[in-house]
């Protein structure tokens, strides 16, 4: 049996993590911006019935953009102290 | 000559102690504290547009004369102004004898749209936009939306403009 290849270092795995999570909050935020060109032409095409469901979607999302960035922090400052 | 203090380098280096590419250095929590921030902008431009929604009430059309109803012969056209001065809109007779009004605005970026009677519809020239005459729909090019339409009132011998129908997409 061969043996498993070495895990990557800790800090090098957090660094991942947190790519991972800034990615992930850009995607989110191209949805969102999507979201408000879309709803404002609706809008300002007379059509005002998608103005709330937009709004709650955008506000999940930026809640979302809010969990990813307190765990990237997270992960940033358990990176730090481990650094230190 | 040597430089004074230390000798590690030259005095100003020991008195600017941040490089400038330290300076423009962007942690990865900055970058996402800044996205989450464009993040919050967009919500808030969305519960402005929702704010906007509960707070316009629906506009009151004016009633107002368009023209009367041998002005316009077959084929014929008119041009007015419908609900303000700055919405102008065309009434068209059909081949089928039928009067109807549209707002002039092409539903992709507001060139006015002209009547082809021999093609029976409306041909906007800046993007090539075709709208049926018979009900504003969209017959070919960008416009996603149709021609919203001028709710006409006869009195008379006299035709009025009572309101106007956005239309669906």
């Amino acid at each position: 049996m061969e043996p498993l290849p070495p895990s990557p270092p800790v800090q090098r795995r957090g660094l991942t993590v947190i790519d991972g999570a800034l990615a992930l909050i850009a995607i989110l935020l191209i949805v969102q911006m999507w979201l408000l060109t879309a709803t404002l032409e609706s809008f300002l095409a007379g059509h005002p019935e998608a103005a709330l469901p937009a709004a709650i979607v955008s506000g999940v999302l930026a809640a979302a953009c809010g969990g990813l960035y307190g765990f990237v922090r997270g992960v940033d400052r358990a990176q730090s102290s481990l650094s230190e | 000559m040597s430089a004074r203090g230390t000798g590690r380098g030259p005095l100003w280096r020991e008195e600017i102690s941040v490089s400038s590419a330290e300076e423009r250095y962007v942690s990865r929590r900055q970058l996402a504290k800044f996205l989450v921030l464009t993040s919050v902008g967009m919500f808030v431009g969305n519960l402005w547009i929702l704010a906007k929604s509960w707070l316009t009430r629906a506009p009151a059309y004016p009633l107002r004369r368009v023209a009367t109803l041998g002005e316009v012969p077959v084929g014929g056209v008119r041009l007015f102004s419908y609900p303000s001065a700055a919405d102008p809109c065309i009434l068209i007779r059909t081949a089928s004898g039928e009067l109807a009004a549209y707002s002039q605005k092409c539903t992709h970026l507001s060139c006015a749209v002209f009547y082809v009677h021999a093609k029976s519809r409306f041909e906007c020239p800046c993007h090539q936009g075709f709208f049926a005459a018979q009900d504003g729909r969209v017959l070919a090019g960008p416009p996603q939306r149709p021609l919203p339409r001028i709710r006409l009132a006869q009195r008379g011998d006299e035709l009025f403009a009572v309101g106007v129908d956005l239309g669906e997409a």
